[in-house]
Formats: structure tokens, C-alpha cells, sequence
């Protein structure tokens, strides 16, 4: 059972939650994540680690309210607990880089912004240089503004709608970077599937190194069941131990969008009007 | 003078009718009338063959003799004597070729039906005595034990009697491994697994969830902060696939997931968050014992057809014969010497149908069983939406990666002495599947018990230096 020591609400739909988990956050590395449930008739899920603080052994997740269990974890606040927070599981994205790597582009879209800062972070923390695409559907839902120019050497911030910063998607931007000659050594993409499946498409032609983290659904997040199991490079992986990132060039994403849709209409039945933002923005930017 | 019927007692059960739609256990158990009847079927004989044959050597006919008496209590006492579990053990052991197989009785006739015995002496201590055990005197000395299945809830039981001041580390949110996730509800009620788990920690032992091995915490940081021995029982939970085409389709599960949604999950209670697909035709495909629990569940679940696919014949399957009995008399479909081909999928990218291919039987091969061989030209296509993969299980690379000097075979099992299971490592033991891969229950307690005595004899060998 872990306790929240600080919520904070980063959009309407995007919640901030810190835990105490000190065992966690000792191991913790940019690109893990963690699963949980709520309480004894909940379902588990994944979350990947938003930040961790070592000396405070805290562990930071950040998620969008798109279900009946984001929902309720939403509606939790500091001081009240969560009945079982297991990790850090998953491999750590830094050892896929290499050793000789000095400039990444980080590119998070919507909620996925919330998973892209800590890679931000830790590789500009390295002395890495790291510039930062981040895209979202409207300026109402914009995230982690500061942070990412904190953690970043540049920044670039995107709206579908033109409300905020530049109109268009991510992958625009990150064409436009890369023909006016910004040499990258590796892109890092997370968002909605449809979202890396693009990013990884625009880099694929420069043969620049594009990893991306994978968001199949999940029960254990040990590899005891294959529920996650995803096709990369035309061999069987399991996400949660294989995993989570992969290269975005050897990713069968369309496979990976029809089994992350395997419950959709148990979902639909349980949440009930909760639109799927989350799909929704996915959806916006393939149109 | 003994009961000389050459029949066991039967024992009552739910009919298959009935209960092919629910998730109430299957066999109701012996009366306290029928179980003293059986009991006088034992011979009470000298040289008790049928001890030899359980692999925790419960004292099998002084138990029975208690039963015969009608004291209960101390046929209870006897069995837990030797036996952490007694309420699981005579509910999923494979009785025929363990204890009964050996019974006296057995050579003409049916032999004494120990474990539905074994089975009753348990259920009613715990309906009407329930006693919690006493914490033993603590000697002070740590030990910890990793997983909490079968291997490692026997090994954690002896070396707490002992006094021993254990931890359990499991990686999910409940312990008792796969008799939470794996073997259904009709054939051993979690209640049961949460009983015997209550008794462990009357005992003094300490239970861990969340806590996964070799990411959370690891074995080097266990002796780091005291723990002085180590017992692995982390199982074989990983499951294989065929490597066909389609098996990454929506509606393809891994026995152990489908089974890990409905019972660990309860996916099959509304009031659980956890979903589950909504079957109508499904394939499993495989003969163990787990695929007899993912089709009997696929049946309850509300399936109109459940296929069993096997590639070999109703004779090679390993499945336990009262179970495929069971199975039968609920209605699923065995198709045997079919083997799967491909599975293909409809413009959605669900399941549709499985491309199966009929077999034959050719010479025995290493396993003794005979080859099955493919039928050039017999494809046939079924029709399912959803298929369960159950063909096995290999032991999780997580521990044995993240601990040096921890040596494994080429499938990845834990290399552990026969008689000791001590591992490569100095302190460290091991049990169970994780040692041998898949196997049954029982054996895992059998080596968890080994294995508690040989820690208890290294650990009072490095103390009293």
C-alpha cells in the first residue's frame, strides 16, 4: 500500500500524482514503469514513472482520465493510498541510445508528454543535448510547459488547432527540424500509437534511430501471461520485460492498435460518457 | 474388520450440467459418515507403500485410522505434521500416481481414497476448529523466500516451525502462485488458499506482495540487509507460444493470462473491474492440466463450443484422467491429433477461424509418446473467436539474471542439488518449477520441504561456528 503526498492537476484530464515508495524509487530509471491497483476489485495497470526523487523515495505518475480506473485514481487526493504499486518494471530506456550519443529529439504527444519529460530530463541531466517537440490537440490541454524548457535546449511546442504555439503535429515540426539540417542521433517518440507510428515514418526515410514506448495492455508487467506481446523486427516480444521502448522502425503498429482495442466496448460500458480523449487525439492527427 | 469393498466411497458432486455454468466447486467432498466409511477401507498395513508414494510422506494411515475413529482433530494434526497444505494437496494432487498408486488396495480394486480423506480432515478442521498455529519461539535468524506458490509456502511453513524469522516476497498483490492465478475456483476455492496463507502468518512469517524479485529487490540486497539463506520458488511462469501465424490476433490468449484474468482478477464477477473477451466458439490448444482449467473456464464463462486441440491421442494427454472425465461430462470437445496451423483473423483483426491440420501417430519418441505427424493435405479450417495457447510454461529469466552465481540449464531452470536443493550459490536454495519447469504441486512442496531442511542444517552448521 502506497500514500499520495502531492496531487496536482496539470489539465482537466491530466492528473499529477506523487507517492511514497521508497524501494521504487531507490532502482527507478527514465523509461520504466509501474503497475497498480487500486483496491481489492480493481483491475491492474500500467503507468510509466513520471520522475522519482531517490532521497525522498517518492515516485511521480502522471495520467489521463480515459477509464473507469484513471478516474478513480483521479479523484484520490493527498493522504489517501493506493492498494498495490509494483515496479520499477520494464527495461530503462537510456542503455537502447548507445554510449555515443549527443543530440536527441524528444517527441511526446498529448498525455505521452507526461512520459517523454523524464527522458528529457535524465538526458539533458547527462549533458546530452536535447531538444523537445511536444504536441497537443488544443491549447486547454497543454502540460508541462516550464519543465520541458527547463529540461530541454529547445523547445517546440505544437497545436492541432493553432490555439498555442505552432499549428500543426508533431511530426510536421519534427520534418521541418530535420530538412533545415538539425542532425539527431536518435528520436524518441512517445504519444498515441498512431502518433509514434508517424513520428517513426517521417525518421525512417533519414535513417535516423527512433525509439519508441510501446502501450500495449498489460496485467502482470512480469511476463508471465503475454497479454503485451507486440511484433517487432517480425519476432514475438513482451512489452513489459522486453520492453517498453522498441525501435519505432521494426514496430508492427497497426497490430499493436487492434489488440490495444480487444476491450474496447467492456470499457465503453464501464466508463459510459467518459470519451477517450486520449483516442480521440490520436484520431485528429492520422485525419 | 476393515471394509472390504473394492470400490472407494463416491464422493458427491455438482451436476456437470449445472455446474459447467458456474464457478462453485466441482467435487462437494466426503460426509463425515462417508469419509469414516472410507476410512475403514484402509488396511492399516505394515510396510505403508502409499507414504513412500507422497512426496511430503504424510503418516497416511495413522491419519486414516483418527478418521476411522471419528476424531478428526488429530487425523488433522497428523496430516499438518508433515503437510503445510492439506487443504489444497488433497484437492489437486495427482493421487492416482502418488500415494494411491501405491495402496494395497489398489491391486485388486480401487485403492483407498486418500486424498478425498486427506481433503475432508482438512476442510473440517478448518469449518469447525480453525485453530490458528502458535508462532514458534524465534531463533533470530532471517531467512527469506521468494515467491509464495506451492514450493515456497512449504518451505516458508518447516522453516518457521523452526523457528526461523522468514520474509515471503511475491511479485503479485496475492500470495499462493498458481493456486491463485492458475488453478480455477470449481477445483480449489481461493478461500482455501487464503486460509492455509493466514496460518502462515500466525506462524510468524512475513508476507511481501507487490514485491518483484530482481527488479523491485534483489537477492544480492536480501543478504546485504541479513537475510542469511534463500529459498527460490518463483516457478515457471512464462508462457510459450507457437510461433504461428495470426497468434498476435485480438481474441489469442496464453492460458496463463485468460486464467490470470478470471482467477486472480475474478474477471468472471461483474463487480470486478478486470475484462475479459466474451467467447462463443473457443480453441485451446494443448493436453495438460491447464488446458483442462482454460476450456472448463471458457465453458463457464458462457461458450456455446469449447474445442480442445491436441496434437497427439486422448491416451498421451497429461492432463489428470479425472479432469479430462470432468471435462467431457461438461460438454467441451476434444479434437485429438490436431495440430494448428495458422490462425486467421477477419477485417477487424479478430480471431475468425483456426487452420488445423490432422496428425498421426509415428514411433515414440525421447518422451516415450509417439510422434505425432502431420496428414499431407487434411487442413481444415475451425471456426472460433477466440483461442488459449496452453503449451507450456519455462521459468522466468528475472531472478536468475539479476543474480550472479546463480547457474541455470539451457531451459533456463535454476541448477539445484537433487537431495539439498542447494543452488550454485552459497545460501541460496531453490524448488518447484523453477527448478524443474512445469510440474505439479505437489512435487513443488516436496522440494520445499527438502529444501527447508537442508537450510535449517546449513544454517546451524554456520552458527555454531
Amino acid at each position: 500500500m502506497v500514500k499520495i503526498v502531492r496531487k496536482q492537476v496539470l489539465n482537466p484530464s491530466v492528473t499529477l500524482l506523487e507517492v511514497e515508495a521508497p524501494r521504487i524509487a531507490k532502482k527507478a530509471q527514465a523509461g520504466q514503469f509501474i503497475i497498480l491497483r487500486l483496491d481489492e476489485k480493481g483491475e491492474r495497470i500500467p503507468l510509466t514513472i513520471g520522475d522519482y526523487d531517490r532521497e525522498k523515495g517518492t515516485i511521480t505518475i502522471m495520467f489521463q482520465k480515459v477509464g473507469l480506473t484513471t478516474q478513480l485514481l483521479g479523484d484520490l487526493n493527498e493522504g489517501d493510498t493506493i492498494q498495490d504499486f509494483v515496479g520499477p518494471l520494464g527495461q530503462p530506456t537510456r542503455p537502447e541510445l548507445g554510449e555515443n550519443i549527443k543530440r536527441v529529439c524528444v517527441v511526446g504527444g498529448g498525455v505521452g508528454c507526461a512520459i517523454a519529460y523524464p527522458q528529457a530530463k535524465s538526458l539533458h541531466a547527462e549533458g546530452i543535448e536535447v531538444d523537445v517537440i511536444a504536441g497537443f490537440r488544443s491549447k486547454d490541454i497543454v502540460i508541462l510547459e516550464e519543465e520541458f524548457k527547463a529540461a530541454s535546449d529547445h523547445f517546440y511546442l505544437t497545436t492541432d488547432d493553432g490555439t498555442y504555439g505552432e499549428k500543426g503535429f508533431v511530426t510536421d515540426k519534427l520534418k521541418a527540424l530535420i530538412e533545415a539540417g538539425n542532425q539527431y542521433d536518435a528520436v524518441i517518440a512517445i504519444g498515441p500509437v498512431p502518433m509514434m507510428k508517424f513520428v517513426s515514418k517521417t525518421t525512417e526515410p533519414y535513417g535516423i534511430k527512433t525509439l519508441v514506448s510501446l502501450n500495449p495492455i498489460m496485467i502482470d508487467g512480469t511476463g508471465m501471461c503475454g497479454c503485451c506481446r507486440v511484433t517487432v523486427g517480425g519476432k514475438m516480444k513482451f512489452a513489459c520485460v522486453d520492453g517498453p521502448d522498441f525501435d519505432g522502425h521494426q514496430v508492427d503498429f497497426d497490430e499493436l492498435m487492434n489488440r490495444n482495442s480487444v476491450y474496447r466496448e467492456r470499457e465503453a460500458q464501464e466508463k459510459e460518457r467518459h470519451a477517450c480523449r486520449m483516442e480521440q487525439l490520436a484520431h485528429d492527427m492520422i485525419h | 474388520m476393515p471394509n472390504m469393498s473394492l470400490t472407494k466411497v463416491p464422493v458427491p458432486e455438482q451436476d456437470a450440467k449445472v455446474r459447467s455454468r458456474n464457478f462453485e466447486e466441482v467435487c462437494l467432498g466426503y460426509t463425515k459418515e462417508q469419509a469414516m466409511e472410507e476410512a475403514t477401507r484402509c488396511l492399516n498395513c505394515k510396510n505403508k507403500p502409499c507414504v513412500g508414494g507422497c512426496p511430503v510422506n504424510i503418516h497416511i494411515p495413522e491419519f486414516i485410522a483418527k478418521v476411522a475413529e471419528g476424531d478428526f482433530k488429530a487425523a488433522y494434526e497428523i496430516i499438518s505434521d508433515t503437510n503445510a497444505l492439506p487443504g489444497v494437496s488433497g484437492r489437486v494432487c495427482p493421487q492416482e500416481s502418488q500415494c494411491e498408486k501405491y495402496c494395497v488396495r489398489g491391486i485388486k480394486g480401487e485403492p483407498v481414497a486418500i486424498g478425498r480423506l486427506e481433503r475432508f480432515v482438512a476442510d473440517w478442521y478448518r469449518e469447525n476448529i480453525n485453530e490458528m498455529p502458535v508462532k514458534p519461539e524465534s531463533n533470530g535468524i532471517r531467512v527469506a523466500v521468494v515467491g509464495s506458490g506451492p514450493a515456497s509456502l512449504t518451505c516458508a511453513s518447516d522453516l518457521a516451525k523452526q523457528g526461523y524469522q522468514v520474509t515471503m516476497f511475491e511479485a503479485f498483490h496475492t500470495a499462493g502462485g498458481v493456486l491463485v492465478y492458475g488453478i480455477p475456483e470449481f477445483r480449489l476455492p481461493k478461500a482455501i488458499v487464503a486460509n492455509e496463507v493466514e496460518k502462515l502468518t500466525a506462524m510468524g512469517v512475513d508476507l511481501e506482495t507487490d514485491m518483484v524479485v530482481g527488479k523491485t529487490y534483489t537477492i544480492d540486497e536480501m543478504f546485504e540487509e541479513g537475510y542469511e539463506a534463500v529459498f527460490v520458488g518463483s516457478g515457471a511462469g512464462l508462457p510459450m507460444f507457437m510461433g504461428i501465424d495470426g497468434e498476435t490476433l485480438a481474441g489469442v490468449y496464453s492460458a496463463n493470462e485468460y486464467l490470470t484474468r478470471i482467477n486472480l482478477m475474478k474477471a468472471y464477477l461483474n463487480s470486478y473491474d478486470t475484462p475479459i473477451k466474451k467467447i462463443k466458439r473457443a480453441a485451446i490448444v494443448g493436453g495438460g492440466n491447464v488446458a483442462m482449467d482454460a476450456a472448463r473456464c471458457a465453458m463457464r464463462m458462457g461458450a456455446e463450443h469449447v474445442y480442445v486441440v491436441y496434437r497427439r491421442g486422448e491416451e498421451e494427454m497429461p492432463a489428470r484422467r479425472e479432469e479430462i472425465h470432468h471435462a467431457k461430462e461438461e460438454g467441451i470437445e476434444f479434437l485429438f491429433l490436431n495440430n494448428p496451423v495458422k490462425i486467421l483473423g477477419d477485417e477487424k483483426g479478430c480471431v475468425r477461424a483456426m487452420e488445423c491440420i490432422k496428425m498421426e501417430l509415428g514411433e515414440p519418441d525421447a518422451s516415450g509418446r509417439r510422434r505425432p505427424i502431420e496428414v499431407p493435405g487434411s487442413e481444415f479450417e475451425l471456426e472460433v473467436d477466440a483461442v488459449i495457447m496452453s503449451l507450456g510454461t519455462s521459468p522466468n529469466p528475472l531472478i536468475r539474471s539479476t543474480t550472479p552465481g546463480l547457474d541455470t540449464n539451457k531451459k533456463g531452470c535454476l541448477i539445484a542439488d537433487e537431495e539439498t536443493m542447494a543452488t550454485t550459490r552459497e545460501g541460496v536454495y531453490a524448488g518447484g518449477d523453477a527448478v524443474t519447469g512445469a510440474a505439479t504441486v505437489i512435487l513443488a512442496m516436496g522440494a520445499g520441504k527438502k529444501a527447508a531442511e537442508a537450510m535449517d542444517k546449513y544454517l546451524k552448521e554456520k552458527h555454531s561456528k
